[in-house]
């Protein structure tokens, strides 16, 4: 958890959860832009499933948090026809799982609008994403390679807090779509100084959340913080990439990575298959394959459901110390 | 929908109340756009025979007063969704048939520059927002641009299209049911042309979508979808009530698709009679002939006017033929967008805008 936490610490800072710094980059762009408006269930008097809103309809009025009618189509649909005409929408599905109700709208006309007639399209989708808490199979997906597969969409997904704020204000101010993937298990389990007021974390730069010579993992979300605890733990030369953003994704900062230590261990909780970890071990292979000292490895959820039971979740979602075996064995090859 | 006694003292009502607000350029307008949206849609199913046109061809043929006569209410700072049947509202807002015959062909002038085909597309200069194929999509879209309208207050429209079609669709229902709830400025032009492809009208509802309309807490009036001052009078009442906060407007005009679904859809499907019932209520032919008895037009210049469009659009066929391909360069770019560029307005030809000025409710 310190090496997450223990990042430099800006004048003007204070530690907050990832969930309040969501929180904060909300209120802050909200402050700061009237067009800016939240869109989603149950985010108003309720202040949201998970609180991210709360206490918004009182400083913003009801009208700039609107209580959506339990119809994702019609949350991302709106907010589209809202953003071309001039507004920021931000939407809250609820759980990222709920995204394939309003999949048709944000494959098909956020993402395509701009390529097919120039017309920008900034909406930002906020999804409540990840397991480990017993949700079952609709309550916990990683739906992230879902949206890698429609070109128009920009995907971030952060590890801190601190990327949290600056990325989804960054998201915010976007001109293009933006899927925000929040991991609910880092909503409150993970916390970090946060710079106060405006802070912009840029889509598209990864970043050395570790420096290390032997070995690379690259992450992002809550793998990041697997893989930081693993080489804490493990206390060997790890150098741990957070990638933060999906696409577009930091080629260079990967390759740069790998160039330097040989061995690249690519994770995340999604599923294997077709998945970001199996795109980044293309991009190694094609790139970097010169430089490398072992295959590249992966560590992610096998291609399955998100069951419900603990014993069966457990199983299924990457551990502490299936990344340190995953590490091990890499180390050793 | 037959045409009894009955509807017809009620088109001649509304044709009087339509009156007050209609000129006699208005009028000349209203043939001018349904004429051009027919020679532009023969001559591009013309460029589709000769292999000029990749994939397939889609028109409105029989439809025409539906678009123009809707389209021709709003003012410029109005925005619309408009669909495949409907070029004359395209037409109406500024795209020249150049342009769209362009597009047909996948050329570098059409609208999408060769990034979307056929009728997909919208010219963000023009204030419109183009189509998916996914075709109630865009009933959301146009409910979200009516609800920036409502939440900064300003008196627009947000006009959209679909057929009866699109009613069968959950999307359709998010649409209405949103729109409903927030009293949003919009106005939804549902065309029943009586096929969803080839699926006629008694496999898609049990109960005419319409009378849906006061489930979702707002009118729904029926019009002759092939009387154009018909449709001009129920859109410019529903764009009254969207610009005076009193919200959304379903208005259901009955036509006829009188192509196939596309150029290779034979509608064997169609009763024949079917056809020719409705070719006697050819919505061109009848308002050219009422131009004359009505309204004071001579027969010559209802002509003229015909031969001057036909003309005009075979003109912009010629341009639109020298318009080069796309560079396949082109393929990969313009995925994001840099800078957010907001849409522009459409034109407004109504004369109301010019006689009371741009933002004012007619």
């Amino acid at each position: 958890m310190n090496a997450i936490t223990a990042t430099r610490t800006p004048a003007q800072a204070g530690e907050m959860t990832y969930l309040a710094a969501i929180s904060d980059a909300l209120r802050e762009e909200m402050r700061r832009d009237p067009t800016v408006f939240c869109l989603g269930e149950d985010i108003g008097a309720f202040g949201g499933a998970f609180k991210v809103t709360d206490g918004f309809v009182q400083e913003f009025g009801a009208e700039r948090c609107i209580d959506a009618p339990l119809a994702e189509g019609a949350i991302i649909g709106t907010a589209i026809g809202a953003a071309v005409a001039g507004l920021k929408p931000v939407c809250e599905m609820q759980f990222a799982d709920f995204i394939s109700c309003g999949f048709d709208q944000l494959v098909n006309v956020a993402a395509k609008l701009h390529y097919r007639q120039g017309i920008a399209v900034p909406i930002v989708v906020r999804l409540p994403s990840g397991g480990g808490f017993s949700g079952g199979p609709f309550h916990s997906q990683n739906p992230e390679a879902w949206f890698l597969q429609a070109p128009g969409l920009k995907v971030v997904a952060p590890a801190t807090a601190s990327d949290a704020k600056g990325l989804l204000i960054s998201a915010i101010r976007d001109p293009n779509p933006v899927c925000y993937l929040e991991h609910k298990g880092l909503y409150r389990h993970v916390k970090g100084d946060v710079p106060s007021g405006e802070h912009l974390v840029p889509i598209g730069e990864a970043r050395i959340a570790r420096e290390g010579e032997e070995l690379t993992v690259i992450a992002y979300g809550s793998s990041v913080r697997l893989a930081l605890l693993a080489a804490e733990e493990l206390d060997e030369q790890i150098e741990v990439v957070d990638l933060r953003t999906l696409c577009p994704l930091d080629r260079e900062a990967v390759l740069a990575s790998v160039r330097k230590t040989g061995k690249a261990l690519v994770a995340h909780e999604a599923t294997r298959s077709c998945g970001v970890g199996a795109e980044l071990a293309a991009l190694i292979a094609d790139e970097a394959f010169e430089d490398l000292d072992a295959p590249v490895r992966r560590l992610t959820a096998p291609d399955v459901p998100i069951p419900f039971s603990p014993p069966l979740e457990h199983a299924v979602l990457p551990q502490l110390e299936d990344m340190k075996e995953a590490i091990r064995e890499l180390l050793a090859y | 929908m037959e045409t009894s006694d009955a509807s017809a003292v009620a088109d001649r009502r509304i044709r009087d109340v339509a009156g007050v607000h209609l000129t006699r350029e208005d009028r000349a307008d209203l043939l001018r756009y349904m004429v051009m949206m027919r020679a532009s849609e023969e001559r591009a199913l013309t460029l589709y025979k000769q292999g000029k046109v990749p994939g397939s061809f889609y028109d409105g043929r029989g439809q025409e007063a539906i678009s123009v006569g809707a389209a021709y209410v709003l003012a410029p700072e109005d925005r619309t969704c408009i669909l495949h049947r409907d070029l004359g509202a395209h037409l109406v807002r500024g795209v020249t048939p150049g342009r769209y015959l362009a597009n047909y062909m996948g050329r570098a002038g059409g609208v999408t520059g060769g990034k979307d085909g056929n009728m997909h597309f919208g010219d963000r200069r023009l204030g419109s927002v183009g189509m998916v194929s996914m075709l109630p999509d865009m009933a959301l879209v146009a409910a979200g641009m009516a609800l920036s309208f409502k939440l900064r207050g300003e008196p627009r429209v947000a006009m959209t299209f679909f057929g009866e079609g699109s009613t069968a669709n959950g999307v359709w229902h998010e649409a209405m049911n949103f729109a409903g709830i927030h009293r949003l400025p919009a106005v939804f032009v549902l065309e029943n042309n009586r096929f969803a492809y080839s699926t006629p009208n008694e496999l898609e509802f049990a109960v005419d979508p319409v009378e849906r309309a006061r489930t979702y807490g707002f009118p729904g009036v029926a019009v002759d979808g092939n009387d154009v001052e018909a449709v001009f009078e129920a859109a410019r009442e529903a764009a009254s009530r969207a610009r005076g906060g009193e919200g959304p407007t379903l208005i259901e005009c009955q036509t006829m698709r009188m192509h196939g679904h596309g150029a290779h859809d034979d509608m064997r499907y169609v009763p024949k009679e079917m056809f020719a019932r409705w070719e006697a209520r050819d919505p061109i032919d009848r308002y050219a002939e009422r131009l004359v008895t009505d309204y004071g037009f001579e027969p010559e210049e209802v002509d003229e006017l015909r031969r001057d469009v036909r003309a005009y659009v075979e003109e912009c066929a010629a341009r639109a033929l020298e318009s080069p391909m796309p560079e396949p360069e082109q393929a990969t770019e313009g995925v994001f967008a840099a800078a957010f560029e907001p849409l522009g307005d459409g034109r407004a030809p109504w004369s109301h805008w010019r006689r009371n000025g741009e933002g004012s409710a007619p």
